[in-house]
This record gives C-alpha cells, sequence and structure tokens, in this order.
C-alpha cells in the first residue's frame, strides 16, 4: 500500500490520538461510562488499523506476536491476583475494600487494578486474533 | 382495535422474535459455514434485546443516583449483555478459527460439499 | 481464612493455573501446574462437602456483595456432591493425561492444551458451584468454549467438523438458556437461583415463565444430550483427543443433568414440574428412546471411541430416566448413576486411550486379538463394561437397582422390563469387543502392542476399582445421591 498518501497520512494522525483517547476511556471507567473492555477495543482496533495500512510485519515490529500472546493470560493474572490479594487480606474474593483505608477508596483502587487486567487481556485477545487470521495462508 | 393496540405496544418483542426466528432459520437452513455463523450472531442479538428492551424505563434516567430524580432505568441488563456480547466474541472468532481451518484441511466450507467427500473415503 | 474461601479456591484454582500454563512454553510444565492442580481439587471439594453434610448450606458472597444482590456461591448436598465428582475425576486423569497428550498433540500446542483443560475444568466447576442464573452462563460458556478447543485439537481432520457442529449446536442451546433466564428475569428481577424460586410462587403459571421453562429445558438437554438432542455427541467424543474424550464423557454432560435438576427442582419446584405439566412422560419417553434407539446404534459401529459415545447417549437416558420416575428412590437411581456412569465412562474411554497410545487405532478390527496382548487394559476394559451392562456387584447394578425401585413404586412394573431389555442390548456391543479382543488371531495393528505404560495403566485401574469398590460399598455414593434427592423433592420452599 505504498501509494495510498491518503491512509498512512491519516493513520499517523488518528492512532496517537486514538490510543489517548483509550487511556482516558481506561481511566474514566470509573465515573462515568467507559472501562477496560471498551478501552482495550480502541487499543486494539487502532494496532490492527496500524497493521492494515503499514503491513504485518511493521505492526509486529511494534507489537511482537509473542508479547501479544502473553498479554492474553497477564490480564487474566491481574484480575484472578486481585481477588487473590483480597482473600489474603482476609476478606471474601474480589472485594475490594481492605485496599485502604476507606472502604469506598479500597473499592475504587480495586477497580483501577482489575480494570487494568481487563484493558491487557482484551487488547492482547483482539489482537492476536488478527495476528493469527492475518498470519494464515501466506 | 385493542388488538392492534396491544400488538404495537409490543414492538420491541415483535423485532425480537423476527430477529430470532431468522437467525436460527439461517443456522439450520444453510449449508455454508461462515452463513451459518451470522446466523448464529443474528440469534444472539435477539437475545441483547431481550435483556436490554425491558431495563428500560419510561420516564427513566439514567441510574446516576440524584435528589432531583426518582424513577432510574435498570442498569444490570446492560452489564449482562456486556458480557454476552464478549461471549458472543469468543464464539465468533472460535467459530470463525475452526472455518478457516476447515478450509484449510477439506477445501471447501461448504457443508454438503465435505460430507460428500467424507462419504468416498 | 482458607476455610472460609474454599467456594472461591473451586473456581479460582484452575483459572490462576490455566494462565500460567498459558505463560509457559514446555509441555512439561504445564502438565506439571495442570496436575498440582487438579490434585488440589478433591481436597477443596471434599472439605466442602464435609462441611455441607454436618451444616447445611454454605452460602459465599462473591465480592462481599451479598446476595441476592451480588453473585452467591451456593453449596448444598447436591452440589458438594458434583464438585466431588468432577474434581476427582479431574485428578484421577491428570497423570494419565501426560503420556497420552504427548502422543496426540503437537509440542508447541501443549502448553495451550493444558490451559484449555483447565478452563474447561474451571467452567464445569463453576456451572456447579454458582446460585446465579447469568454466573451459570458464563461459566458454561468457558467451559464450552474450551471443549470446542480441545475436540478441534484431535489429530483427525474430521475433529475439526466435530467441533465446529459442537460449537453451533452448543451456542443455540446456552442462548436458549439465556433466553429462558432473561424472561425470568423480567418477570422476578432477580438472578439468585434461591431467590427467584420463592418469587416465582403466585406467577408460575403465567406464559413468560411458561416459556422460560421450556427454552431453559431445551438448552439445557441440548447440553446434556437428552436423546433427540445429541447429534452433536457421537463425533465430539470420537474425533477428540483420548484424554479429552474421557474427561468431557465423565463430566461435561453431568454438570448440564446438575443444571437441569437445579431448575426444576429448586427453582420451579417439584410440584409445577410434575403435577401440573408433563415433564415426567415427556422425560420418560425421550430416556426410553435414548437406551434403546442408542445403544442399538452402538452395537452397529466398528470405531470403539463412537460406540462408547452412543453408549452415553443411552446411559444418560437412564439418568433422565430417574428425574422422570420423580420419587426419592428414582431420583436417587439418577443421581447415583450421575456418579457411577462418570467413573464408568471415564474407565472405559481411559483404556481405549491406552489402546490408542500403543496400536494408534480405535477401530475395532485392529483391536482383534489384543486381550492377549495388553490383557491388563483390557480386562480393566471388560470389568468396566460389565459395568455398563449392570451386572450384580458393579456400580452399574446399584444405580440399575434404584431405578427399578423407584419404577416399582409408581406401580410402573413394565418399566422394569424395559430396564433388563435394555442392560441386554449393552451385552451385545460390550461382547462384540470381548469377542474380537480375546477370540480372534492378533490382528497386524495389535502384533507389537504390550501394556501401557503405568501412568496411563493405574489411573484406569484406579477408576476400575472404583467401580466395583462403590458396587459393594454403596454408603458414600447412594446414602449422599439419596439425600440430595430428598433436598431436590422437599424444594427450597
Amino acid at each position: 500500500m505504498k501509494l495510498d498518501v491518503i491512509f498512512r497520512v491519516t493513520a499517523k494522525i488518528l492512532i496517537p490520538f486514538a490510543l489517548v483517547f483509550a487511556l482516558y476511556v481506561q481511566f474514566h471507567g470509573d465515573f462515568g461510562p467507559g472501562g477496560g473492555f471498551q478501552a482495550g477495543v480502541v487499543a486494539a482496533a487502532m494496532i490492527i488499523f496500524y497493521a492494515i495500512i503499514f503491513g504485518l510485519e511493521a505492526a509486529q515490529k511494534v507489537f511482537p506476536p509473542r508479547l501479544v500472546e502473553l498479554m492474553v493470560p497477564a490480564g487474566i493474572a491481574i484480575f484472578a491476583g486481585v481477588g487473590v490479594i483480597s482473600m489474603l487480606l482476609g476478606e471474601n474474593y474480589l472485594n475490594y475494600s481492605p485496599f485502604a483505608a476507606n472502604p469506598a477508596l479500597g473499592q475504587e483502587y480495586g477497580i483501577i487494578l482489575v480494570e487494568i487486567g481487563v484493558l491487557v487481556t482484551v487488547s492482547g485477545t483482539m489482537v492476536a486474533i488478527f495476528y493469527s487470521f492475518a498470519g494464515r495462508g501466506r | 382495535m385493542d388488538l392492534l393496540q396491544t400488538i404495537v405496544a409490543h414492538y420491541n418483542h415483535w423485532i425480537i422474535i423476527f430477529l430470532m426466528v431468522s437467525g436460527l432459520y439461517i443456522v439450520v437452513a444453510r449449508g455454508n459455514m461462515i452463513k451459518k455463523l451470522v446466523g448464529l450472531g443474528l440469534f444472539q442479538t435477539s437475545v441483547y434485546l431481550l435483556y436490554l428492551s425491558p431495563g428500560k424505563i419510561l420516564g427513566g434516567t439514567p441510574p446516576i443516583l440524584s435528589p432531583q430524580f426518582s424513577v432510574y432505568s435498570n442498569p444490570l441488563p446492560h452489564v449482562l449483555i456486556l458480557t454476552a456480547i464478549v461471549v458472543g466474541v469468543a464464539t465468533l472468532a472460535l467459530g470463525l478459527a475452526l472455518v478457516v481451518r476447515i478450509n484449510e484441511a477439506f477445501g471447501t466450507i461448504e457443508e454438503d460439499e465435505i460430507f460428500a467427500g467424507e462419504e468416498d473415503e | 481464612m482458607i476455610a472460609a474461601n474454599l467456594p472461591a479456591l473451586q473456581v479460582v484454582l484452575p483459572l490462576l493455573g490455566a494462565t500460567l500454563c498459558a505463560f509457559l512454553r514446555r509441555g512439561t510444565w504445564a502438565w506439571g501446574i495442570a496436575l498440582v492442580v487438579s490434585l488440589a481439587m478433591p481436597f477443596v471439594a471434599a472439605a466442602l462437602l464435609i462441611q455441607v453434610l454436618d451444616g447445611g448450606v454454605i452460602s459465599y458472597a462473591m465480592g462481599g456483595w451479598k446476595p441476592p444482590i451480588g453473585i452467591e456461591y451456593r453449596i448444598d448436598v447436591v452440589n458438594a456432591f458434583l464438585l466431588l465428582l468432577v474434581s476427582l475425576i479431574g485428578a484421577v486423569i491428570m497423570p494419565y493425561a501426560k503420556r497420552s497428550v504427548e502422543k496426540e498433540i503437537a509440542p508447541e500446542h501443549q502448553p495451550w492444551f493444558y490451559a484449555i483443560y483447565l478452563l474447561c475444568l474451571c467452567g464445569l466447576l463453576g456451572i456447579v458451584i454458582s446460585g446465579d442464573a447469568f454466573n451459570v452462563f458464563v461459566f458454561m460458556e468457558v467451559s464450552s468454549l474450551a471443549t470446542y478447543a480441545l475436540i478441534a485439537m484431535g489429530r483427525d481432520r474430521r475433529a475439526l467438523l466435530a467441533a465446529y457442529q459442537y460449537l453451533i449446536m452448543g451456542t443455540i442451546g446456552a442462548t436458549f438458556y439465556v433466553i429462558g433466564v432473561g424472561l425470568l428475569y423480567s418477570m422476578t428481577g432477580t438472578l439468585n437461583l434461591a431467590d427467584m424460586a420463592n418469587r416465582l410462587e403466585g406467577i408460575e403459571n403465567s406464559r413468560a415463565v411458561l416459556a422460560a421453562l421450556a427454552f431453559l429445558t431445551v438448552g439445557i438437554s441440548l447440553k446434556l444430550a437428552l436423546f433427540p438432542l445429541h447429534v452433536w455427541l457421537p463425533n465430539a467424543y470420537t474425533y477428540a483427543p483420548s484424554m479429552a474424550t474421557a474427561f468431557l464423557a465423565a463430566t461435561a454432560t453431568k454438570v448440564a443433568v446438575y443444571l437441569l435438576l437445579r431448575y426444576f427442582f429448586t427453582v420451579f419446584g417439584a410440584s409445577i414440574i410434575f403435577t401440573r405439566l408433563p415433564v415426567s412422560e415427556i422425560f420418560l419417553i425421550l430416556s426410553l428412546a435414548a437406551m434403546f434407539g442408542a445403544s442399538i446404534v452402538a452395537v452397529f459401529q466398528d470405531n470403539v471411541k463412537r460406540m462408547l459415545a452412543y453408549s452415553s447417549v443411552a446411559q444418560i437416558g437412564y439418568i433422565t430416566l430417574g428425574i422422570a420416575i420423580a420419587n426419592k428412590t428414582g431420583l436417587t437411581g439418577g443421581i447415583v448413576h450421575l456418579f457411577n456412569h462418570a467413573l464408568i465412562k471415564g474407565a472405559l474411554f481411559m483404556a481405549i486411550g491406552a489402546v490408542f497410545y500403543r496400536i494408534g487405532s480405535v477401530k475395532l478390527d485392529d483391536l482383534a486379538g489384543l486381550g492377549k496382548r495388553m490383557p491388563i487394559t483390557m480386562g480393566a476394559f471388560v470389568l468396566a463394561g460389565l459395568s455398563i451392562i449392570g451386572v450384580p456387584g458393579t456400580v452399574g447394578f446399584v444405580s440399575k437397582w434404584y431405578l427399578a425401585l423407584g419404577a416399582f413404586e409408581e406401580g410402573w412394573w413394565w418399566l422394569v422390563f424395559l430396564l433388563v431389555a435394555s442392560s441386554l442390548i449393552s451385552v451385545v456391543y460390550i461382547g462384540r469387543i470381548v469377542e474380537v479382543a480375546w477370540f480372534r488371531p492378533v490382528s497386524a495393528a495389535a502384533k507389537r502392542a504390550e501394556e501401557p505404560p503405568l501412568s496411563m495403566l493405574l489411573p484406569t485401574l484406579l477408576l476400575v476399582a472404583a467401580t466395583v469398590y462403590f458396587g459393594f460399598d454403596t454408603s458414600l455414593t447412594a446414602g449422599i445421591a439419596e439425600r440430595a434427592a430428598e433436598l431436590l423433592l422437599a424444594g427450597i420452599r
């Protein structure tokens, strides 16, 4: 796709902002609509967009398949690990209250941690699915 | 007139039933494996509407507590359906992955052609 | 601290194990993690069962959100028994898995195989332990998606077709289940099963609730392979890797049966299901059709795995027959057969997996003369086969005995004859294998066969020994099943 100047320029302008927007969606999840799943999809969509415009090799240089493959279980491990920590702190699984002196604040910390796990897994999974489909039949 | 009003008032159910039945019909009637998955997706989408449409309460606001409002929409169906959508995505991805592998192994994704080829063996 | 969190650990340990396996590159290490997790599971389940037998229902609030608002893990005798069954099978099968998987799965896929297997275990345990209708759906999909992937990992290219077919039918089943739950939710406003049962009082005759019951029944019946909805099962069991077949045959359908029991008896209540609706008659007819139809089809199979798969469909008929009889004795028979059939089918599929490990085939003709080459494996196979037939002194007899007693109590004496007649058909297909393995000259495939490695032989023998042991000592299995049946029939109201 060497000649598609419009695509390439648009992509270069769009992708950084969209990735920042993904972070906004991620951290705004406590107060309004948003959260790890949506942010993960936006981020993954940008990586896929990049791969479509600049080629699979270029995308895999930035996000190596091995990293993407590790992101999938890593996110789940963060999620499940947060739950284990709350068990170690003497509460029920995934009860975030003991994470801070103030239970309400603890809940907020817990949600942020869990949502990071969701972000990692969702973006990893989306990109992994794209890689495995796009990499076939070459 | 009453009957007609009842029918119109339940328009969301008609949409749901239409999507549900047409999705299921595609799954049963089509031999192409991708089309089957499309039908499956349609079928699942009808369920999303089944959950979401009763969650909206007429005159209700988004469920953010405020002294000005007393009627809120039910937020739980949205959470449930977000989960169901994720499940749907996973199912579709796995289904498509299987179809890709089947295409590599058999050279076709038409069910009747595959079964015809299997009988020769 | 650990004791209080046992219900969560039951599900979380396999999940954590699955993530660890997915990080690894080497099959052996992943197997090690899966082994540790699988061996820990029965202890957790046994601790829960003991707690439940002593003190009644355990309720665990996920994330500290009190039921009925939050997700509740609710454990009584019925699901504690199932938890123990699933985790025991998982523990027995793991030592066996190593060699079998090394032979059947490519090295680079082995860590993923174990990760997916642990996810499947996590999903199955989650279905059983959860007291929240939608949470059950999520776990159902976790286990189903894992199952499709496990089946697709089979060597034969037809494994892909089997997995695809199961994916389509399984997803339709799961979607039917969600439709049912959605209708119930819009009628009752709750997803907690116990709470739902209370709130259904007074509206159980409304059309939405009846439609929900229909959707739930059909959806779950697809998952448990009730007779006309069983078409996905034979191919899936035939082409899946041996270890996956043994695990799934022993657990997956049983968990679906549990779910059906839970909805019929706990949520809707026996009085609605059996006195006002013809559920008993429908299940009676379908069970009999399964017992005879599937058994007869099994007789004509040339692939032993497929034969056993059809036999599974027939055996599920006996379990649902227990539901159809619907008195305490009959239901006890159904639940005990749930446990017994898991042991028997696990043992049979493990023995045949060991045969495949040595001769690379499960065609009936290739098994010729194998009784002389692999006497221990085939001996184990035949002993488990006697259990399928229901010879006295084996577990198969115990469950059929209870079913027959239950039928007598209802005055259905003709059912006893049908029970015996259907058992005779299973004599034919097990007999075919015995005839081929012992009374025919050794086939080319079986020439150089010898006993499988000890790591495969011992777990198989352990399960076979269990089928004989529980045939004599029924206090544990039938005793608990009877308490479970009592609890179910009493309902929640």
